[in-house]
């Protein structure tokens, strides 16, 4: 058994781990630390496969700034741990149909679509270097530019919306 | 792999954990000498020569300290917020080169633990992570105080993270790198410094927000949150709090030197005698020293002079000024090495500073106006 593998069972177990642990909380605080957790492994997975561009922006994008976000959040409201309400009384079948058919997807996927033949190629160590990053940001902003704007412009109009919303609630106030 | 390699890393990275707890220790002493000296005053001077073996009394004293569990704190996290404190400003010092290399037996030793080629996002990953820790401590601690303490801390982070990311983007931009060894050495004929003093003088300021230094102590101001986030913890649980804040003021030095002022390398103008790091490996450990003592020694001197700003305006300080000012200097740094680049033109490599200082300028003019008719004049 390879190191490599080695580290890729222990870090899934951890993944899977997380993820089940934010899911199980009672309390939205650890829920949101088991969420850090889980993104900064699956950062570990891209440094395995030879990004450390992805790797690093996930840490600092995810667990750094909207992880920290959603804490802020949490912490302000004080909704650390709220009892369960049982005013949608259709979510729950909804959830557990929707599960299932997300599980059987997933299953069919792996077992009748991924071919033994499809191995997934480690990448070099040209990859890690610079050039690689100015060809990504060239790619960016030439190739994809349009689907980049129009993620921004995205991004700014929920921006403007949620300042909308919060300036509406207090004006009614008063 | 080579097991050598192994025990490389493994020893690097013992020693750099050895220099950053020693200067963490050594740091409290100098900065109480420093401000003692800055206030009038003698200082901690009884505990050996100069006061030399005071750090070793304050451990022995923190280590004996009662440890307090308040009751109704969220115990697991409770223990946590101190590590996960102390972690971050351990781990950012890994990729920073402290200076070339040298042989020894036949190996070539390289002074930094990771070279990496993202070695500047993985500075800002590690950053960005630290908030954790201080947000954490206000939330476990169940304390109006320190809840108060935690969010305050956790906002500032995160509205100076911004400016901070583009400070690291002008030395990106002017290193032509993302690797800091490649941006100390771009370095050998002109510090970044010279080339966009108003992005080192952000970087600077943004960098005491970021360690949560007066005058941006507001998480732990003492007069209105007690003691902030970490009123709740007491001995050794508080003492790696402390521990934290000053490794990475250590730290962030370090990474200051290396962004702007040529790292581990000579003055620019001594790039071809014997005082160059090329000549002797040993100079570049002492010059990264020098630098991180000059550049805390300012720190020091920002505390003592400054009083605390107001939680407002350190907010509207960190939005409406650095950000817009920090956006206006990346945009010069890149318009002008463009240019110089396209046109053949060095001349244009002159417009980045002058340009840069005249913004700079203009934001202060700007603050002076609007503090001026807020206080109807009175300044």
């Amino acid at each position: 058994m390879s190191s490599e593998l080695i580290v890729f069972l222990v870090l899934s177990l951890v993944a899977v781990g997380a993820g089940i642990g934010m899911i199980f909380s009672r309390n939205a605080v650890y829920s949101a630390l088991f969420l850090v957790l889980n993104f900064i492994t699956v950062a570990v997975f891209y440094l395995l496969l030879g990004a450390p561009f992805i790797a690093m922006s996930q840490i600092t994008v995810y667990a750094g700034a909207i992880m920290v976000l959603f804490l802020f959040v949490i912490m302000l409201l004080g909704a650390e741990s709220l009892a369960p309400s049982g005013e949608l009384p259709w979510q729950k079948p909804l959830a557990y149909v929707l599960a299932g058919i997300l599980v059987v997807e997933s299953l069919y996927l792996v077992f009748l679509q991924a071919r033994p033949d499809m191995v997934v190629v480690a990448p070099d160590a040209a990859v890690n270097s610079m050039e690689s990053l100015r060809e990504m940001a060239m790619a960016l902003f030439n190739q994809f530019l349009l689907p980049f704007e129009v993620t921004s412009i995205l991004l700014l109009v929920a921006m403007v919306g949620a300042i909308v919303l919060t300036k509406r609630e207090r004006a009614g106030q008063k | 792999m080579d097991w050598t390699i192994w025990v490389e890393w493994i020893v690097k990275g013992f020693v750099l954990c050895l220099i950053l707890l020693t200067g963490f220790a050594y740091l409290t002493l100098y900065e109480r000498r420093a401000l003692a000296r800055m206030q009038v005053r003698v200082g901690p001077n009884r505990a050996g020569p100069q006061g030399l073996l005071q750090p070793i009394a304050d451990a022995v004293k923190l280590i004996f300290k009662e440890e307090l569990t308040p009751a109704k704190v969220y115990k697991v996290v409770f223990l946590l917020a101190p590590v996960l404190t102390v972690v971050p400003s351990l781990v950012l010092a890994a990729v920073i080169p402290l200076g070339t290399s040298f042989t020894l037996g036949g190996r070539v030793i390289t002074l930094y633990v990771a070279n990496l080629n993202v070695g500047v996002l993985y500075l800002t990953s590690i950053a960005s992570i630290a908030v954790y820790g201080i947000t954490l401590a206000g939330w476990s601690s169940n304390n109006k105080y320190a809840m108060l303490g935690g969010i305050r801390a956790s906002a500032q982070m995160i509205s100076y993270e911004l400016s901070l990311g583009l400070c690291f983007a002008i030395a990106i931009v002017l290193g032509n790198s993302m690797n800091l060894v490649d941006i100390v050495n771009a370095q050998k004929d002109m510090w970044f410094v010279v080339m966009q003093p108003v992005g080192a003088l952000i970087f600077l300021i943004v960098t005491l927000a970021e360690v949560n230094r007066a005058p941006f102590d507001m998480p732990e101001a003492e007069q209105e949150l007690t003691a902030g986030f970490h009123s709740e913890y007491s001995g050794m649980k508080f003492a790696l709090f402390f521990m934290a804040e000053y490794q990475k003021m250590i730290v962030i030095s370090m990474i200051a030197a290396t962004l702007f002022f040529g790292g581990y390398r000579e003055f620019w103008f001594l790039k071809d005698t014997i005082f160059s790091v090329d000549r002797y490996w040993f100079l570049g450990p002492a010059y990264m020293l020098l630098k991180v003592v000059v550049l805390l020694f300012f720190m020091i001197w920002v505390r003592a002079t400054w009083p605390r700003i107001r939680y407002d305006r350190l907010m509207a300080f960190g939005w409406k000024v650095l950000l817009p000012l920090s956006l206006v200097t990346v945009f010069i740094t890149a318009a002008g090495i463009l240019l110089a680049q396209e046109l053949n033109n060095q001349l244009y490599y002159y417009g980045i500073p002058a340009l840069s200082i005249i913004c700079a300028m203009a934001a202060v003019a700007l603050i002076y106006r609007s503090l001026r008719r807020k206080s109807d004049g009175r300044i």
